[in-house]
């Protein structure tokens, strides 16, 4: 079977993100909308062969780890889509 | 006599210019070698260049380390062998794990090209042997990831372990805020690995190798490498 699965990376939380900085700014600068804060990221939907929604849960968390995010920076999780 | 490779994938633009400095510089041969290629037997050095490798797609020197002669350069790292990267190529030997660290967008969010003055930290590297701690050399930079970034753990045994070979100061020669072009951790330009036989930086020796580019400080550095191949 395949299935989609969503990866979504961001900035470890400890790391500065000088472009959410950037887009809070300018979000700011409309006097109409406010953010406290912004972290920007980066979202993949892959299609995953698996025999089951947690095996292919699992191949999406090793490609993540070993090539869509970097450990040294960034976070991810990983869930399955189900439609 | 050192045989030097300059490594291209598809995007580099700087290999031309790497070739040349190490002609001209060292007087050694140097080819360059299509990131495809399986094998870098023969060689005594390898520099990986700036460009924007892969496009810079997914991060920038994310993609490179999947290239086919990432393999043979690991092993050339291995071996003890000189290993060098100049700008993106830091970002590929730090994505490829051959050095530590990661680049975080530059904290002015702007391409930064102009001179800097970095200065030597260390010479214990084949970027640096032969040069006194605390030279100061003037060069360009070009780039948008040059924000190095590593956790306090990593970046206190770097400094420890005298890891930091270059780092970004001002004419008098101090590391201050204001000499830092792109926000990175502790000033630093360039780093080495714990073996001390892998190293990069970002700014481009390959743009300042003859009077007639406005400078001949990234001589130095050339020199130094090909110091090190005859060690």
């Amino acid at each position: 079977m395949t299935f989609r699965v969503r990866v979504l990376v961001r900035l470890r939380p400890s790391v500065y993100d000088p472009q959410g900085e950037a887009i809070k700014k300018a979000i700011a600068a409309d006097p109409r909308l406010s953010a406290a804060s912004v972290r920007q990221g980066k979202m993949f939907d892959l299609e995953v062969k698996a025999d089951s929604p947690s095996e292919a849960k699992a191949r999406a968390a090793e490609i993540a780890s070993r090539v869509l995010a970097n450990p040294v920076l960034e976070d991810f999780n990983v869930h399955v889509i189900l439609d | 006599m050192a045989r030097f490779a300059v490594l291209v994938f598809p995007g580099t633009n700087c290999e031309g210019d790497v070739l040349h400095a190490i002609q001209t510089v060292t007087g050694q041969p140097a080819e360059l070698v299509w990131h495809k290629e399986g094998s870098l037997d023969g060689f005594d050095a390898a520099v990986v260049p700036g460009g924007f490798a892969h496009g810079d797609y997914l991060r920038a020197g994310g993609l490179a380390r999947f290239s086919p002669v990432m393999e043979p350069l690991a092993r050339m790292a291995d071996s003890g062998q000189a290993v060098v990267g100049i700008c993106n190529g830091f970002q590929i030997l730090q994505e490829a794990g051959l050095l530590p660290g990661a680049m975080l967008r530059n904290q002015s969010l702007s391409y930064v090209c102009r001179d800097v003055r970095i200065r030597v930290e260390a010479n214990s590297s084949p970027l640096t042997m032969g040069l006194a701690p605390g030279t100061a050399l003037r060069m360009p930079v070009g780039h948008a990831e040059g924000n190095f970034r590593a956790d306090d753990a990593v970046l206190e045994a770097l400094e420890a372990d005298e890891q930091v070979i270059f780092r970004y100061c001002d004419d008098d020669g101090e590391a201050t805020a204001d000499a830092n072009p792109n926000g990175s951790r502790n000033n630093i330009a360039g780093v080495r690995n714990r073996r001390g036989n892998v190293a990069a930086l970002m700014p481009h020796p390959d743009r300042a190798y003859e009077d007639a580019l406005g400078g001949a400080d990234g001589c130095r550095l050339f020199e130094s490498l090909h110091r090190f191949t005859q060690s």
